[in-house]
């Protein structure tokens, strides 16, 4: 199992390798072959799997180490790994294709575009499966310092205004955070050192094991910074405020990334030092305070969801939900509640996965983020709209679903250990979140279009700059492709919405805006019609693929989602046994047992 | 690898004399040792020559800190990120010397070699091409500004010592300060309004952790040491591309154009 556990930190970092060195095509093979192999490793990894029993504890070269608490981690951040890999075909063959046509500086200019992109992609995969896989506190903080600088260049890599703003919010709050999270190791550090000697490496098993040993105030500072610290990066309230915009701005591969891994595997720091609070001062310390942040949490999310208008901001709240339901699990304590919320791990990565990347095929079709302006979504996406309604109904805990069966469980365990009023809150709650999905949802994908949703949105300042993603969902040249018509009717937008004068949408247009003809600032700008006799126009229109007509944009943003639903189904109808017993024993590793 | 637990026990002993605040009620062996010093010796010796020269360090961090507040130029405000990290390097070096711990010394020059040098070299050329000199205003003035810094500056002091964490190595003021130092660099990031201040304000918070860190974890093996502050590195690399784009696109290096995602 060592030779496992090697693979799955190696094997990415062949990917990387060839990201930098070969050419596109090259780079999504292998980037998709990396993903579904370390996808296929870390099943192998779950004890009981093919035949082998190993045991749940799996040590290598010292620094690696895997028990089921890490397993179920790596699961769900190598199974995005794979979905995404193989999303990203489909989300850049539009530009790809256009940056063909025409050539010259375009085609390179995507070249480099799509080069840094996987670069990007690759490196924070493997950075979020090395976190759950090192051994001690120390790496793991490394290793979760390494996924948000990288995630953060890929938030900017789309270089819009919006992007570039998202950046810096998530890069300076995120790297405070774990600043916090670093004392929060030191602070640990100290509390070992009182039982361990003065030097040692902060591995978990001798930690966990001498725990009764350690002064009790340095334990609790520490587990209080972990989680403020590594929460900023859970997206716990009130430190979650970069969390939306990140999650809204970055390309959706990177969303789904971000939202169903990387949240999980800051949480699975928390949950390493809720091992060693536990053990250490019993459950109530710990339990409150993640009761308190988990309630907060979900409150804030709930409400965020039901006034929302932008389609992956709302992806992106519910995502903070479902930290706050972990964290409410969690506090529970019931091994029942324990194991509910890895398999919620497990369940929200697939359907929030699924969900990001149903939300990018819709905005690739309809050229913006408004859920005002998306309309007809069952009629016009055949296959996205109801996947993407599966998805939503997932993450509203729909039966027979996965997180149905897990919400169920966590509520269960707080029944069980006497947590009445926290159970019927987090029923109340995630009620509330359920109403705002299911309407934003209802809305986009049942109401047929109509030219008054169009012009609703236009009216409305925000939207018709988003509107104006045609080109911005396409992250590549597009843009600058037609940079005199595009920000001509950028500028016609921002007059038209007071003086918002700057072309958010377009990627770095290479007229200035001030030399663009300004148009007559009227609806009709905005929505293109003035323009549309435009080859150039219709080519930025083929990229963003914005057709009006009835169709998917590609076959690849298709497939993972479909393998997401089975996922989802499996795991909400029957999880395979060993998956079972691989969660209730990292169950009976968080309540204190199975060391 | 040697380690505190060979610190001759005089050391020990004038180490635990001169520690202030409570003895910690849970401590186990080697901190046993220390508390029964403390009894031996009595709590009130003079502090060393090393506390004095140790608290000292630990007060200019702080001060330093103070005057990032209310520096008003870039430049000023990287330079004065040297000299602290500068400071914290002194102060592992007098921590290897006084308590004879070689790897510290290691540790020193890598963090004088990154923190006082690269960091800010980095940071210089990333400012190369921006004509702006002065960082735009804070949210408040100067002298309110330093006010709430004091405030939280004391509230950080002193929350720590009552939590009676002691060291072996360090005067445990000095813990209180880093959480100071901490505290106040939030201070400048929420107040400053432009990209350059809100990035020294980070870097310098990992200044305090480091001052926190030779406090209580003098003894964390060099390599984790090591890759702490290569990720700081990673992070500056990171920062400065954003100040870049940033700057490429809002020609400014303020934050006040960055309002547009909300709600």
């Amino acid at each position: 199992m060592n030779i496992v556990m090697l693979l799955i930190v190696a094997l990415p970092l062949l990917a990387i390798a060839l990201s930098i060195l070969a050419d596109r095509r090259v780079t999504q093979l292998v980037s998709g072959m990396t993903g579904i192999a370390t996808f296929g490793l870390a099943v192998a990894l779950i004890p009981g799997v093919g035949g082998h029993e190993t045991g749940h504890r799996v040590n290598a070269i010292g620094i690696l180490r895997a028990d089921s608490l890490s397993v179920v981690f790596v699961l769900a951040t190598s199974f995005l790994y794979a979905a995404t890999a193989i999303y990203s075909v489909g989300y850049l063959a539009a530009e790809a294709r256009l940056a063909e046509r025409i050539g010259g500086t375009e085609a390179a200019e995507f070249a480099r575009y799509s080069r840094r992109f996987y670069i990007g992609m690759n490196v924070f995969a493997w950075s979020m499966l090395c976190a759950p896989l090192v051994n001690g506190l120390a790496l793991l903080w490394v290793a979760i310092e390494i996924t948000t600088v990288v995630s953060a260049l890929l938030v900017a890599i789309d270089d819009t205004e919006g992007a570039t703003e998202a950046a810096w919010k998530y890069v300076l709050i995120a790297s405070s955070g774990l600043g916090i999270a670093l004392l929060a190791t030191i602070v640990m550090y100290y509390a070992g050192a009182q039982a361990l000697g003065q030097s040692y490496d902060l591995a978990f098993d001798p930690l966990i094991r001498s725990a009764q040993h350690l002064p009790a105030t340095p334990v609790r500072l520490s587990f209080v910074l972990a989680v403020v610290g590594f929460g900023t990066k859970v997206g716990l309230f009130p430190v979650h405020t970069w969390l939306p915009d990140a999650h809204a701005e970055a390309p959706t591969p990177v969303s789904a990334l971000l939202s169903g891994s990387l949240l999980a595997v800051s949480f699975y720091a928390i949950l390493r030092y809720y091992q060693v609070a536990f053990a250490r001062l019993g459950p109530a310390f710990p339990q409150h305070v993640l009761l308190v942040f988990g309630v907060l949490s979900l409150l804030l999310a709930a409400l965020y969801v039901i006034d929302q208008n932008d389609v992956k901001r709302l992806l992106a709240y519910s995502s903070v939900e479902h930290m706050g339901i972990l964290a409410i699990g969690v506090s529970f304590g019931a091994p029942l509640a324990l194991a509910g919320v890895l398999l919620h791990v497990l369940a929200h990565a697939a359907a929030k996965g699924n969900a990001f990347m149903g939300a990018g095929v819709l905005v690739r079709t309809y050229g913006t983020k408004s859920l005002t302006a998306i309309r007809g979504g069952l009629d016009r996406l055949p296959w996205s709209g109801p996947l993407f309604l599966i998805a939503i109904l997932a993450l509203s805990a729909f039966p027979p679903l996965g997180i149905f069966r897990s919400e169920f469980q966590i509520v269960a365990g707080g029944l069980q250990n006497a947590h009445h009023t926290g159970a019927v809150i987090l029923v109340a709650l995630v009620t509330v979140a359920f109403m705002g999905l299911g309407l934003a949802t209802t809305r986009i994908l049942f109401h047929p279009l109509d030219s008054h949703a169009v012009h609703s949105a236009v009216e409305h300042g925000d939207d018709a700059l988003q509107a104006s993603h045609l080109t911005a969902a396409s992250p590549n040249g597009a843009a600058a492709k037609s940079s005199a018509s595009a920000s001509g009717m950028l500028a016609g937008v921002g007059a038209a919405t007071g003086g918002l004068g700057q072309p958010s949408g377009a990627r770095r247009p290479r007229v200035p805006v001030a030399s663009a003809p300004a148009l007559p600032a009227s609806p009709n700008v905005a929505a293109g019609t003035d323009t549309a006799n435009d080859p150039d126009d219709q080519v930025v229109e083929e990229a963003a693929g914005t057709s009006t007509g009835r169709g998917e944009p590609s076959i690849w943003m298709v497939v993972p989602p479909i393998v997401g639903v089975f996922v989802l189904v499996l795991l909400g109808i029957h999880p395979p046994g060993a998956l079972v017993e691989l969660l209730q024993h990292g169950a009976a590793l968080l309540s204190g047992g199975g060391q | 690898m040697l380690t505190i637990s060979v610190i001759h026990a005089a050391t020990l002993a004038r180490a635990a004399a001169a520690t202030i605040g409570p003895a910690h009620p849970g401590s186990t062996s080697v901190s046993g040792a220390a508390v029964r010093a403390v009894a031996a010796t009595g709590n009130s010796g003079v502090p060393s020559v090393f506390d004095g020269a140790a608290n000292t360090v630990a007060i200019i961090v702080l001060l330093l800190e103070f005057m990032m507040l209310r520096t008003a130029l870039f430049r000023a405000q990287i330079r004065l990120y040297a000299f602290q990290s500068l400071a914290v390097s002194v102060l592992a070096a007098i921590v290897a010397g006084g308590r004879h711990i070689p790897e510290l010394y290691a540790l020193a020059a890598v963090s004088l070699l990154l923190k006082v040098i690269i960091v800010p070299g980095v940071m210089f050329r990333f400012l190369r091409n921006s004509r702006a000199e002065i960082a735009g205003s804070g949210a408040l003035g100067v002298a309110s500004e330093i006010i709430v810094a004091l405030v939280v500056a004391g509230f950080g002091f002193f929350t720590v010592g009552v939590l009676g964490i002691q060291s072996l190595v360090l005067p445990a003021a000095a813990l209180s300060l880093s959480f100071a130092v901490v505290l106040v660099s939030f201070v400048l990031m929420i107040v400053r309004r432009d990209v350059v201040s809100q990035a020294v304000g980070f870097f310098s918070l990992e200044n305090g952790v480091s001052l926190a860190s030779l406090v209580v974890a003098a003894g964390l093996p060099l390599i984790l040491e090591v890759a702490f502050l290569f990720d700081l590195l990673v992070a500056v690399v990171v920062f400065g591309v954003l100040i870049r784009v940033h700057q490429a696109r809002s020609r400014s290096l303020s934050t006040v154009s960055l309002n547009r995602l909300r709600g």
